[in-house]
């Protein structure tokens, strides 16, 4: 008789942990599969799942295989034509005619030569920003903390029936048992010695048996302490250069930067906040879509973005309470001493409670030294760092280079 | 039955099952299989989603596995080929266990399980239990079991040794795969039970030979004598168990590496029958969901609509494309298969001249025995040449064409006519040799008391020449074997041509 089972409300992934074998496998390419993506992709959905693709060379398991050339026959079906004895022009190499020496092993040898698959957003996003962490980023804030840990601090003993510890409990208890037996039954065994009258030594004996096995104050709970965890808050400043010589294409790679820096701080911490300066001959903060998407034109003045940041961090930001973190984008135009004296006004005025300020350049072509970058060129200080983005593909292995995990 | 209650004796109409209903059709099927003396493991019908069908694919048809990377590759594949509607999923997968597992897809119609059952679980399963080789190779009855084992074998020395090296080991062991049968004696049973208790007692060796006073013991000046005593050498006989000789022999392996190779080993020992009756285990299975299922109809069991729905199926299942199709990838071991056994019954049931002529023995037989000796007796190369007939070779317009690759062209040796059946018989059957599929690689020379380098021979046959990861492959073989491990390419007649030489990383 057979037996039919419903196997359906079984669990559905068997594969999972092969399948994140397999991308853990092939993260390099992957992670390059990724970075071409990203480079094609709007800004808003940067965050979706994506198909990746392999070279099918990479993934193939070798075996020891019998190859083409040296002499064999093979048996085909449908002979319309032929008869014993017909030469037939031998199909040009790589055409499928002559490879099937195995009866029905037809394996897709046809197809791409990239092994494509789709990528869920939790992969995705996790090749993305894998290893990628905000620098220098100090777990030293208590304050307006939300978050609490549960630490052991040993017994008490009052507390929830949850929390009774049985061997603390029991321990008390037979200690308490011996401590009030001990003298009572030396003296029952004098009494018996000395034949005393069996009233008293039961009378004792009693007294004896009258001791509690459990009493309440031997009762020990397990206590713990609710301690606030420290977290860390950070503020990440976005400065962007919106004037009229930021062209379209400039800004678009503007935006990408910042819109993979804000998928990273959105996703990896939860206390980020974002500050959005925008500037052009004069700087304002703006939300997020503005900050994005509102067309603006003018001319430059980087000083004017500087000093605002400054302005808010002095208003909203102590440095002893926040990490604060910045970065810039700009095309590098900017005229007479602005880029002196915005360098001048960075390394003094903000790097000093600064934890890391990115400087992200978009200029007209890789060869020119714009006038910001030669000023900023001058800047020595650890906590500053700059770079140059060219296309879109730049974006994101610039971003990964600027915040590069600190680790080791 | 009686004629007044035929058209009561329909199981079901339309395309609706439910389990009430599926036990029913597998009640009815068992019967007529018993009838036509199909001896079976009992079944285990487990009905599962979609997914679950791509999750059973990836591990190799096995309801359980260890995890590996090449799994999850496997079924990215599927999946992917599956969502972009390239490949339906196939409708079934049995499992050569006792019971018998066998996966029903629950977006199956009425009919389609019902073929499954037949084919699978009546088909199939009878086949596993009655064929020689899987007899011989495979412990239908410890399988899971045995796999339940590796996979917490492998799963702890994960934790033990880390992932990385646990994985390079099996990765090593998966490319050597095809090597590691034993083609010429019965493997011991497997047991999960013996395996464990065997580890324990060769750990327990190990740690009692230990003894770490030889350590401290100066080493003995090197014996001049040695150099004129007759070199030994190692193995004795060529060996084509590579996996085996790993295993036993490899100067560097530590033991759990062993272990693992050593449960790849009986992975390939398990599957080795499976390639080998390719067209006679999926003929056999076909043949007979054919014939139980119109058997079903002609005892009014079944409606119309219902064989309409099982023929289509099987019409598209048998399908074999020309080789000038582009839809073709060789010769459909469902339709080779199917068509044969079908041919041995017309063979005796109703035999002409051209039949008596080539199958004397056979020719006005019981089809049931004959069909029964040839399904426990044979594999695919035999099969073939033994049971392929002139009529078939007609219907099917094989020929044999000629490679030879000092030639521009390719010749035609036979086709289907007189002069022609007995070569083409031939040829075919050869197709299905496993020299052919898998190259010949035996281990020579085991250096064990120079530099401890393995030397390997690949007995290449008519100049076919290995496939260029072939290097790769013995890049993953030094590193279990630690040295030197060389491949010599011999040719029969003219001695080796050439070497490959690898140094482990």
């Amino acid at each position: 008789m057979s037996m039919i089972i419903d196997r359906r409300l079984n669990d559905r992934n068997k594969n999972a942990t092969n399948r994140q074998r397999f991308i853990k496998r092939y993260k390099e390419q992957l992670r390059r599969s990724v970075a071409d993506i990203v480079a094609d992709r709007s800004i808003t959905d940067m965050s979706r799942g994506g198909e990746v693709g392999i070279p099918v060379k990479d993934i193939s398991e070798p075996r020891f295989r019998i190859g083409r050339g040296g002499d064999r026959e093979m048996v085909h079906p449908g002979n319309k034509e032929f008869n014993t004895g017909d030469m037939i022009a031998k199909p040009k190499s790589g055409g499928g005619g002559g490879s099937g020496s195995g009866g029905g092993e037809g394996q897709g040898e046809e197809g791409q030569d990239n092994f494509m698959f789709t990528l869920s957003k939790e992969e995705f996003m996790n090749l993305f920003f894998d290893d990628l962490e905000l620098p220098r980023l100090a777990r030293n804030v208590f304050g307006d903390s939300q978050q609490f840990t549960y630490r052991r601090a040993g017994y008490t003993p009052s507390g929830v029936p949850a929390n009774l510890s049985v061997p603390r409990s029991v321990k008390n208890a037979m200690a308490r048992r011996i401590a009030l037996a001990a003298p009572l039954k030396r003296e029952l065994e004098e009494l018996k010695q000395s034949g005393a009258a069996i009233e008293d030594i039961e009378a004792l004996e009693q007294r004896i048996a009258r001791i509690p096995y459990l009493d309440e104050y031997d009762l020990r709970f397990r206590h713990r302490v609710k301690e606030p965890k420290p977290i860390s808050r950070a503020v990440m400043f976005c400065l962007m250069d919106v004037s009229a010589s930021m062209s379209e294409q400039k800004k678009d790679l503007a935006k990408r930067f910042y819109t993979l820096l804000y998928l990273f701080l959105s996703r990896k911490y939860e206390k980020v906040e974002l500050v959005f300066i925008r500037h052009t001959s004069n700087a304002e903060e703006v939300d997020e879509h503005a900050f994005f998407h509102d067309p603006q034109t003018g001319g430059t003045v980087v000083m004017s973005a500087l000093n605002l940041m400054i302005e808010i961090q002095q208003e909203r930001y102590q440095p002893n309470q926040w990490n604060i973190y910045g970065a810039q984008v700009s095309d590098g135009d900017a005229f007479g001493s602005d880029p002196q004296r915005s360098a001048m006004r960075l390394n003094k005025d903000i790097l000093p409670w600064c934890k890391y300020f990115a400087y992200v350049e978009v200029p007209d072509s890789p060869s020119t030294i714009t006038p910001l970058a030669a000023a900023y060129s001058q800047i020595r200080d650890e906590t500053f760092a700059m770079s140059t983005v060219m296309d879109r593909s730049d974006v994101y292995p610039v971003l990964r280079e600027l915040f590069q995990k600190e680790s080791v | 039955m009686t004629v007044a209650k035929r058209s009561d004796t329909i199981l079901s109409h339309g395309g609706d099952w439910d389990f009430e209903l599926l036990q029913r059709y597998d009640k009815e099927i068992a019967v007529i299989a018993k009838e036509y003396g199909l001896d079976t493991y009992p079944n285990q019908i487990e009905v599962i989603a979609s997914e679950q069908m791509l999750d059973a694919y990836a591990s190799v048809g096995l309801p359980i596995s260890y995890s590996h990377w090449s799994y999850g590759k496997e079924f990215i594949q599927n999946e992917e080929a599956y969502r972009r509607g390239m490949r339906g999923l196939a409708y079934e997968l049995v499992i050569n266990s006792d019971p018998c597992i066998a996966y029903l897809m629950e977006d199956n119609s009425m009919p389609m399980q019902a073929l499954v059952i037949a084919h699978a679980c009546y088909g199939h399963n009878s086949f596993f239990k009655g064929n020689y080789l899987f007899k011989q190779w495979t412990s239908a009855d410890a399988i899971v079991d045995y796999m339940v084992f590796a996979r917490k074998y492998i799963f702890d020395c994960e934790q033990r040794y880390g992932e990385q090296r646990v994985e390079e080991t099996i990765d090593a062991c998966h490319a050597l795969m095809d090597h590691g049968v034993d083609r010429f004696h019965r493997p011991s049973p497997l047991s999960a039970e013996d395996e464990l208790h065997r580890q324990h007692e060769r750990e327990e060796h190990a740690w009692k030979q230990y003894d770490d006073i030889w350590r401290t013991l100066p080493q003995k000046a090197v014996d001049k004598s040695g150099a004129k005593k007759k070199k030994r050498s190692f193995p004795p006989e060529p060996q084509e168990n590579l996996l085996y000789f790993i295993e036993k022999y490899s100067p560097t392996l530590e033991p759990w590496q062993r272990e693992i190779v050593r449960i790849v080993r009986k992975l390939a020992q398990y599957f080795y029958p499976q390639g080998l009756t390719k067209v006679m285990n999926e003929g056999w299975a076909t043949f007979w969901h054919y014939t139980l299922l119109n058997t079903m109809y002609d005892r009014g069991l079944v409606d119309d609509g219902f064989m309409f729905e099982i023929l289509q199926s099987h019409t598209n299942v048998v399908m074999q494309p020309g080789f000038d199709h582009p839809g073709y990838s060789g010769i459909n071991p469902y339709a080779l298969g199917f068509a044969m056994m079908k041919d041995i019954r017309r063979i005796c049931e109703e035999p002409d001249d051209e039949d008596r002529a080539w199958f004397p023995d056979i020719a006005g037989k019981d089809w049931r025995e004959v069909l029964d000796f040839a399904m426990r007796n044979y594999k695919d190369e035999s099969f073939i040449g033994q049971y392929l007939s002139p009529k078939l070779i007609r219907e099917f317009h094989l020929f044999a064409i000629a490679d030879q690759h000092k030639e521009d062209h390719l010749r035609v040796e036979a086709i289907h006519n007189e002069a022609g059946y007995r070569e083409v018989r031939r040829l075919l059957s050869k197709q299905y040799n496993r020299d052919v599929l898998i190259p010949d690689i035996q281990i020579v020379r085991y250096e064990h008391m120079g530099d401890r380098s393995l030397i390997l021979r690949y007995n290449q046959l008519r100049e076919r020449p290995l496939t260029e990861d072939a290097c790769e492959v013995l890049k993953h073989l030094s590193r279990l074997w630690g040295f030197t491990v060389t491949m010599e390419i011999f040719e029969e007649g003219r001695g080796v041509v050439d070497k490959i030489e690898v140094n482990p990383a």
